[in-house]
């Protein structure tokens, strides 16, 4: 589940963003895209247009359902909205090794996955 | 909306026979279908009785600041959990149509509803 307690903050654009414990974004509205971007920059990701499309994917689908979706249903939505060719895991992977379903949805400021695996 | 055309089958069946508000009978169904449905396995669900409420069109999350369920409900599609059946006598006792409810289900008569639990390897109640 989302935490709402920050534990470590991160200046970007001169407002300090809080973070849980896993690197979340705490609060939703303070996320802008130069939030992803310091985020990002942080683990060494570095993220291009490709990243951001599923970025987009992301906040669309939390924006629609109100949860942030396990790698399943976020491989459904990338096919939905960037083709089939892009809908699969692995082309998630590629771009965001380890846990795309987790890092995707930290990158674009949403709560962690609740049925995330 | 359809009548029962084929066979129901899955892995999973999750039956929800409680009103949607005052307890967390709904988010808990919906969380175990969803994790369910992320393993990989085959989910259903069944609307029974009280349960039959949680469909109805025009919820909203109210004063309390919680989400409310029908998004996750219109999520499960994405989760490719498909086969939502549910009891049309429940529904008839309640004075509610298919029309009132907020997703395309498979309506199932009280008396055939063994058919549904037969083709379910596990069963969930809630």
């Amino acid at each position: 589940m989302a935490t709402t307690q920050a534990t470590r903050y991160i200046t970007v654009e001169d407002r300090e963003i809080g973070l849980d414990p896993e690197g979340f974004v705490v609060d939703m509205t303070a996320w802008t895209p130069a939030v992803a971007e310091a985020l990002a920059a942080e683990e060494g990701r570095e993220l291009t247009p490709e990243h951001w499309e599923v970025l987009e994917v992301l906040r669309a689908f939390y924006a629609r359902y109100e949860n942030a979706p396990a790698m399943r249903p976020l491989v459904k939505a990338v096919s939905q909205a960037l083709g089939p060719d892009k809908g699969r895991s692995l082309h998630l992977m590629r771009l965001f090794p380890d846990s795309p379903a987790k890092v995707g949805a930290r990158l674009a400021g949403l709560p962690k996955p609740t049925n995330c695996l | 909306m359809s009548e029962i055309t084929e066979v129901p089958h899955g892995d999973l069946l999750v039956m929800l026979r409680h009103a949607p508000h005052g307890g967390l009978w709904l988010r808990e169904a919906l969380d175990l279908a969803l994790v369910g449905a992320a393993f990989g396995q085959s989910v259903s669900l069944l609307l029974m009785g009280d349960g039959v409420w949680a469909l109805l069109q025009g919820q909203g999350p109210g004063p309390l600041g919680q989400k409310g369920s029908h998004s996750t409900f219109e999520m499960l599609e994405m989760y490719d959990i498909e086969r939502l059946y549910i009891d049309s006598d429940s529904l008839e006792e309640r004075g509610l149509i298919r029309d009132d409810l907020l997703l395309p289900v498979i309506e199932v008569p009280t008396s055939e509803l063994s058919t549904v639990l037969a083709g379910h390897r596990q069963i969930f109640n809630f």
